[in-house]
């Protein structure tokens, strides 16, 4: 793949990193990629904003941090709030449908929401929302092999958990597949999630 | 005098390193009757000899370590302790002794002595306290007494000073003795006593420094020294060592005032590890090198 | 000697700098680790805390960052293989007992983790300031090993490296790692022990009676035993003699600095590690080390689509610094340009080295982040006119 730059955000707690980690891991480990993580550090990186940075590409990954992410997902107003203006011209934006009212929306951004705490909560862990996004993630930008993400969260969840953890990334895939297909059936997907609007 | 015919060699030899003989110290100091004490109580106490360790930090009784024919580490200054601490955690089969002065241990080194108490690691720290800086030419320490005249406080010291044995039972020390070196004979069981102690055993000698403080403060030279702690030593075992703090010329209690049991480090450390991790911790008993 | 087993994760794994370096002491045979908590270094000594009691061995956690330096150096006399981690500020503290592990040639390492300063700066935020401290920092005369890695993958290599260049040598290594190689996290893979090349420590064979603690017999390192053995040796910060005793004289001083200067000056071809490329025909060559030589990377790919011959020197161990290599180059080229998050340190180094035969164009960055690569772009232009 070309070199794709991917800001995850959220808030702490929600596993943001953990969802930045596996997409790398994917990349990296189980496809032939390269992937580097960063990941802002300090007080600001405890307080209630989270976000974790992930290149991917075919080629060795130079330069290390973002400059203009090609996909956000954003977990949380907050995070999509302080990062959507960063996100390039006809980028993706993946957001948290129930937490995130979108505002200020450049033209040719193209946006797919899920109901990330949801799912998760549906399966009985509210916790496993990050890996319900990174399902949804595989589903709607086709980056990576589902495949190889779901080695990846198997990989990197904490052992006794895997079986849980993959019905979180398959429920993700799953909505994400169904979102696609209504997608292209109607003409403004993006309506419902825009503030101030009927929902 | 028959009797010293037939013993051609002072029993106190075989642990120096004699090539390095004479010493630095000046006449009349305190630190060479300490170490023929330690000698006696290395003999008593039976420890192996090849699996002891002495560490020094730096100043005149600093170069203790240097004088002892045994495994033995002239460090940093201040720094004797957590060089001991890396010793002992990497062989614990080590039999550990710090050997250093109260400026070393308790002014640039205090904090080190306060959490290797609070730890409870296994070591014996001998403090010889002789109540000023002597290497460097006999400057105010944290152990002046209030009015003695030092170098850097030529009008008389008006801090007070730390009153070490209070200082060590506070931290964690398991065993806390003082001794002067007029008192060689309980000095000598205290460290043998110590060196057989498990845990964070603290000694202090109180000594003279004839060239910089007896001299300034017009106490004589170092036998005046060794009449002076005749006359004012009063020897309390188990005293409260809040109350066995000294002034200048105040009476100097002298004792064996704690001995008590606490778990050690290294028993904390292997409990903990093995309640958690159970048949996958790699107890150790020597860090070996690969 | 191959690696203990029992500390080498073998596979691929997905680790930030800090976490692989971790590993790579582990794989090294690091069996003692003392350390002070300062950001971004700790989470190396975190992991090494989280692993070493599954592997055998003792992390522990000091009152400061002097006792972690000193208390690291009491546990290889013991027989361990040992190292600390720090930060700006705490590697200040260390200072002290650099020198003393260069005196009394205690093999061990020092991983600084790197952050903008001076004084508390920049805690979560990279730099790469600390270089000519790593080399001159502690008093006195001695040489120093630096090595800089720049991924996590490096991150595990050059600790092990380090290590084994410690023991060789017995002295002092410092892995100069930076914020940002340490929390990037990328694919390392550790291979298998068999494979991780040790080098193991130099014990005497010599009975006590026959051996001295800083005899060379001619070699420039000496051979060394550990407390407990029965040698009933001794070690000192003082200029010393062969017994290891002090000797304050200037003919044992010369004769003892010259030694632990040489041994590492002699060997400064070997110790090297370089990355060069298109340096043959270059008219500019880029000069640069941790994580900045990634950026430069990008800046040289730039530079040659515009046309300009550009060479890299990457430098893996930046000290010793590779004199002989840069005075070569010089005589080859217009200019060196030196990116560094520093305002010029290791550019001096290049200056001096090239002894006038070409220019220098230091691209100072007080740090923080990393170069635009455009920055680094336009020096190199500018440097080929």
């Amino acid at each position: 793949m070309p070199l794709t730059e991917i800001r995850v955000a959220g808030f702490g707690g929600q596993g943001v990193i953990l969802a930045a980690m596996i997409i790398g891991k994917a990349a990296s480990i189980f496809e032939n990629g390269y992937a580097t993580l960063t990941q802002a550090f300090g007080p600001e990186a405890r307080g209630s904003a989270c976000s974790a940075q992930v290149i991917l590409s075919d080629e060795p990954i130079l330069y290390p941090y973002i400059t203009q992410p090609d996909i956000l997902i954003a977990m949380s107003q907050d995070a999509y709030n302080r990062f959507m203006p960063e996100l390039k011209p006809g980028g993706t934006l993946l957001i948290e449908e129930d937490l995130v009212r979108i505002h200020d929306l450049p033209n040719g951004i193209r946006i797919h929401g899920v109901p990330a705490t949801r799912l998760a909560e549906e399966l009985g862990r509210r916790l496993v929302l990050n890996i319900v996004m990174v399902g949804f993630f595989a589903a709607v930008t086709k980056l990576l092999q589902p495949e190889s993400l779901r080695k990846a969260v198997a990989d990197s969840v904490p052992a006794g958990t895997e079986a849980l953890n993959l019905r979180a990334f398959d429920k993700g895939f799953e909505y994400g597949l169904m979102e696609l297909k209504s997608e292209s059936a109607e003409s403004q997907p993006v309506d419902k999630w825009i503030e101030g609007l009927p929902h | 005098m028959a009797e010293l015919e037939v013993i051609p060699e002072n029993p106190v030899e075989q642990f120096l390193r004699m090539e390095r003989i004479p010493h630095i110290w000046c006449a009349g100091c305190g630190i060479g009757t300490s170490v023929n004490c330690f000698a006696r109580a290395l003999i008593e106490s039976k420890v192996d000899l090849d699996k002891v360790a002495i560490v020094s930090g730096i100043g005149c009784t600093g170069r203790v370590a240097g004088y002892l024919k045994l495994d033995s580490f002239h460090t940093t200054h201040g720094r004797a302790i957590p060089f001991a601490t890396g010793l002992k955690l990497a062989n614990p089969k080590l039999k550990v002794i710090v050997y250093s002065g109260d400026g070393d241990l308790f002014a640039i080194g205090g904090n080190h002595f306060i959490h290797a108490a609070r730890r409870n690691l296994d070591l014996v720290i001998i403090c010889v306290n002789n109540l000023i800086y002597a290497m460097t030419g006999g400057q105010v320490a944290p152990t002046t007494p209030i009015s003695a005249l030092s170098s850097t406080t030529p009008y008389g010291c008006y801090e007070p000073p730390f009153n070490l044995p209070q200082l060590a039972e506070a931290a964690g020390a398991t065993y806390v003795a003082r001794w002067t070196t007029f008192h060689v004979r309980q000095l000598a069981r205290s460290m043998k006593e110590a060196l057989n102690k498990e845990g964070f055993s603290f000694i202090e000698i109180i000594s003279p420094c004839p060239t910089l403080y007896q001299r300034r403060n017009r106490m004589g030279d170092g036998l005046d020294a060794m009449k002076f702690y005749k006359q004012r030593s009063k020897i309390r075992n188990g005293a409260p060592t809040s109350e066995v703090a000294f002034d200048i010329n105040s009476d100097i209690i002298v004792g064996k005032f704690v001995d008590r049991t606490r778990p050690t480090l290294l028993g904390t450390m292997h409990h903990q590890l093995r309640e958690r991790l159970g048949e996958k911790y790699a107890c150790v008993e020597e860090v070996a090198c690969h | 000697m191959t690696a203990d087993p029992k500390g080498v994760l073998t596979g691929i794994h997905f680790l930030d700098g800090d976490f692989a370096c971790a590993e790579g002491c582990l794989a090294a045979g690091a069996r003692f680790a003392a350390g002070y908590p300062i950001t971004p270094s700790t989470e190396v000594v975190e992991r090494f805390a989280q692993r070493i009691p599954l592997v055998g061995g003792t992390f522990i956690q000091m009152e400061d960052e002097l006792a972690a330096s000193i208390a690291i150096q009491g546990a290889v006399w013991a027989g361990a293989k040992a190292f600390t981690v720090t930060s700006g500020p705490g590697f200040s503290l260390m200072m002290e007992h650099i020198g003393y592990a260069a005196m009394t040639e205690t093999p061990c390492v020092f991983v600084n983790v790197q952050r903008g300063g001076p004084s508390t700066g920049l805690p979560t935020l990279p730099a790469q300031a600390d270089m000519m401290q790593a080399r001159w920092g502690s008093h006195g005369d001695y040489e120093i090993i630096a090595l800089s890695p720049s991924s996590p993958q490096e991150c595990f290599d050059l600790t092990i490296r380090a290590f084994n260049l410690s023991e060789q040598y017995r002295t002092p290594v410092l892995l100069m790692m930076d914020e940002c190689v340490g929390h990037m996290t990328e694919k390392v893979v550790i291979p298998p022990a068999e494979e991780i090349e040790i080098y193991p420590r130099r014990l005497t064979n010599k009975p006590p009676e026959a051996f001295q603690p800083y005899e060379t017999d001619g070699d420039l390192v000496p051979e060394m035993v550990h407390a407990g053995m029965g040698y009933r040796f001794h070690i000192t910060g003082l200029t010393h003699d062969e017994r290891g005793y002090p000797a304050m004289s200037p003919v044992a001083q010369d004769k003892l600095i010259r030694r632990i200067t040489a041994k590492i000056r002699n060997a400064a071809e070997r110790i090297s590690m370089r990355e060069e490329e298109g340096i043959d025909g270059a008219e500019v060559v880029v000069v640069s080390y941790g994580i900045t030589a990634r950026v430069a990377q990008r800046s040289i790919e730039l530079a040659r689509r515009k046309g300009v011959r550009v060479g890299k020197l990457r430098l893996l161990t930046v000290w010793p610094f590779p004199d002989w290599r840069v005075r070569e180059i010089a005589k080859q080229v217009k200019a060196f340009v030196v990116p560094e998050l520093n305002m010029g340190q290791i550019a001096r180094e290049v200056e001096r080295a090239s002894c006038g035969a070409a220019r220098t164009v230091p691209v100072p960055h007080a740090g923080g982040t990393v170069h635009r690569p455009e920055q680094i772009l336009e020096a190199i232009l500018e440097a080929a006119k």
